[in-house]
């Protein structure tokens, strides 16, 4: 039997390299032997994935992208497909889900400095995979046309029309239209399973090329490579990643799946965030919604969208908005240039860096929470401050990240 | 770090305490109780007799009643009163267009009316209609200004108006039912209404226990495994 797999395997590696691959990116690839609690999120984050490829097939089955059928086609789903209600809530909880993931995987890397040379690419196709990550969102959530649905959109549409001169004709090309009606429907449909899943399937498959190129960073954020074992060539830090992260990792996903099924079977809507009260109304393009707030995971860059009040150096006070919040989520992309610490690892980083953080995660949070908000004088204000903040953190890096006292970094990982 | 992952828990945990509603008027909590399947059958009966008249209920089949403990026969002779089939769209025996123009706005469609107004919001505006002479119908209400629906259950409720220093509701003349009766008759409606919205929401919450212990079961499992691969490491 053994003989027999044995030339299997052989007939398979001679026109395909199987164990080549098998061996580079599993049982041969050396991971650092200290990853703790952050460094499940890489791995849930492709769990999440397929939950969404796979329960986004069977509901594109049975709904319909038609702006006077859409959110009947859901209800459909959601009573008269067999266990239709299952799927549809595996999906929408996986696209909160998706995002909390996310947002962990990003700040497990800005605290261990997994941006830093020589992940510079790795951070920027990860990066990528988070703009198609909103986008894919945004796409999605328009598909139920519910009245946050419809809305959420109009918002995010009226954004391409307040740049300059384009602005007005660039929305109608993106609609289709002059208003959003089934034209857009239909296209940002066809943009939420077809073209955006190719691209985020693509650039994922991308991020861990690069990922097994430069190795795994660690806590310590040391590099393990730099320490090899003369004899086999093996860092003396690294296991391989099958199978102990392998079984790790399986643990991992347990743990996530009893928060998921937390979710989708007992608080699938979570108090109005994951699912919001308005969008189990009809989309109804003659009747706007008195609040308007887009999803939790886009509301910090919402607040910022809305805290800019002023228009100032001929700019209007939208257009400033808009830069605002485009700013804000590009410019993660510029952290590896940033930081010009001696070190990567918050361990070894001094109080500057640790308060900076901790201020950027409190404004992070705050200004998700005034997104929720209708806006009053004191909420605006708020935003305007967070903002400032949340700026702050990445602007004077440079600064404080070169002035802060570190400590010195270990030769070998720690635990 | 410990303080970090504190934080973070603390965190996460924002979106089940702080859920954000803007009121004026206090809602009644809404008495209703999901898995009293007698309350779901009478409100099931009302919602036939009063809703249906103007308001469809478009997502919903007939014969998913039998979640409620009815039979086909049940179902035939007590719900359906237009002569459809049990495998039908609960749909409204008033036309669209027809109700546009005698409301000025046609009533909404109430499939997943919980979903979007929830159970109190229901329960408090059943109950607070008044007489209005200022409207359109001659009724208004206290949590919806200068709605389009005429109070339908007022021979039940009776007549109320509004003292305009109080801001409360007074009963100028009473109907077939007690406060008592029209507050619990009130109750099933909504209870009913809540059903609607989610017809599985039992059934989903029974799964979700098996799964959930399912999964419990696996994490110790998927535990032991790892430990027993990671003992020779460090």
């Amino acid at each position: 039997m053994n003989k027999q797999q044995n030339s299997m395997m052989e007939w398979i590696d001679k026109r395909f390299p199987l164990t080549a691959t098998w061996k580079a990116h599993l049982s041969e690839y050396y991971a650092p032997k200290n990853f703790n609690f952050w460094y499940y999120f890489g791995s849930l984050a492709l769990l999440v994935l397929v939950n969404q490829l796979l329960t986004g097939i069977f509901l594109t089955m049975n709904y319909k992208p038609d702006a006077g059928m859409a959110f009947a086609s859901v209800e459909y789903i959601m009573r008269d497909v067999d266990f239709g209600w299952l799927i549809r809530y595996m999906h929408s909880t996986g696209a909160s889900m998706f995002f909390v993931v996310v947002y962990l995987h990003m700040f497990r890397g800005m605290m261990y400095g997994s941006y830093r040379k020589p992940r510079e690419l790795l951070w920027l196709i990860g990066m990528a995979i988070f703009f198609v990550l909103m986008s894919l969102a945004f796409t999605g959530y328009i598909l139920p046309w519910g009245q946050m649905s419809y809305w959420g959109a109009q918002v995010i549409v009226s954004m391409f029309g307040a740049i300059p001169l384009i602005g007005d004709t660039l929305s109608n090309w993106i609609l289709g239209d002059f208003m959003l009606s089934d034209a857009a429907l239909n296209r940002f449909f066809a943009y939420h399973v077809v073209t955006l899943p190719v691209l985020i399937v693509v650039l994922v498959f991308v991020h861990i090329i690069a990922l097994h190129e430069t190795g795994s960073n660690n806590p310590d954020g040391i590099e393990i490579k730099a320490n090899k074992d003369p004899q086999t060539g093996i860092p003396v830090d690294g296991i391989p990643f099958h199978p102990y992260y392998t079984v790790k990792d399986i643990f991992g996903v347990v743990g996530f799946l009893i928060i998921f099924c937390g979710i989708i079977f007992f608080a699938p809507e979570m108090g109005g965030y994951f699912l919001e009260d308005n969008n189990f109304i009809p989309a109804n393009p003659l009747h706007t919604p008195d609040h308007i707030a887009p999803v939790w995971y886009f509301t910090p860059y919402y607040s910022m969208l809305r805290a800019v009040t002023v228009n100032f150096l001929g700019v209007d006070a939208k257009l400033w908005g808009v830069i605002l919040m485009a700013a804000a989520v590009v410019i993660f992309c510029f952290l590896p240039w940033l930081d010009r610490s001696p070190v990567k690892s918050i361990r070894y980083k001094g109080p500057y860096f640790k308060i900076a953080l901790t201020l950027f995660v409190i404004s992070f949070f705050v200004l998700g929470w005034l997104g929720t908000k209708t806006p009053t004088p004191l909420y605006t204000l708020l935003a305007q401050i967070f903002t400032v903040i949340y700026f702050a953190f990445f602007l004077l890096m440079p600064w404080y990240s070169k002035i802060d006292k570190t400590k010195p970094e270990p030769m070998n990982v720690t635990k | 770090m410990r303080m970090i992952k504190i934080l973070l828990l603390a965190v996460l945990l924002i979106p089940f305490v702080a859920h954000s509603s803007s009121q004026e008027v206090e809602l009644d909590k809404a008495p209703i109780d999901k898995t009293d399947k007698e309350s779901l059958k009478r409100g099931a009966d009302s919602f036939v007799a009063y809703c249906l008249t103007c308001h469809g209920a478009d997502f919903m089949r007939y014969n998913r009643h039998r979640d409620i403990g009815m039979s086909e026969d049940d179902i035939r002779t007590e719900l359906i009163r237009t002569g459809q089939k049990t495998g039908d769209l609960m749909e409204a025996a008033m036309r669209k267009k027809e109700a546009e123009q005698w409301f000025g706005v046609a009533p909404p469609d109430l499939s997943v009316i919980a979903r979007s107004r929830g159970a109190d919001w229901l329960y408090t505006y059943l109950r607070t209609f008044y007489q209005d002479t200022s409207t359109y119908s001659g009724w208004n209400n206290l949590i919806f200004d200068k709605v389009a629906m005429p109070h339908v259950l007022h021979h039940l409720q009776g007549w109320q108006t509004l003292e305009p220093e109080t801001g409360n509701l007074v009963l100028t003349k009473s109907g077939t039912m007690t406060k008592d009766e029209y507050d619990k008759f009130v109750a099933d409606l909504v209870n009913y209404m809540v059903y609607l919205g989610e017809p599985h929401a039992p059934y989903r919450k029974e799964l979700g226990v098996i799964v959930l212990l399912f999964l419990f079961g696996m994490l110790g499992l998927t535990y032991l495994l790892k430990k027993e691969y990671w003992r020779d490491i460090h």
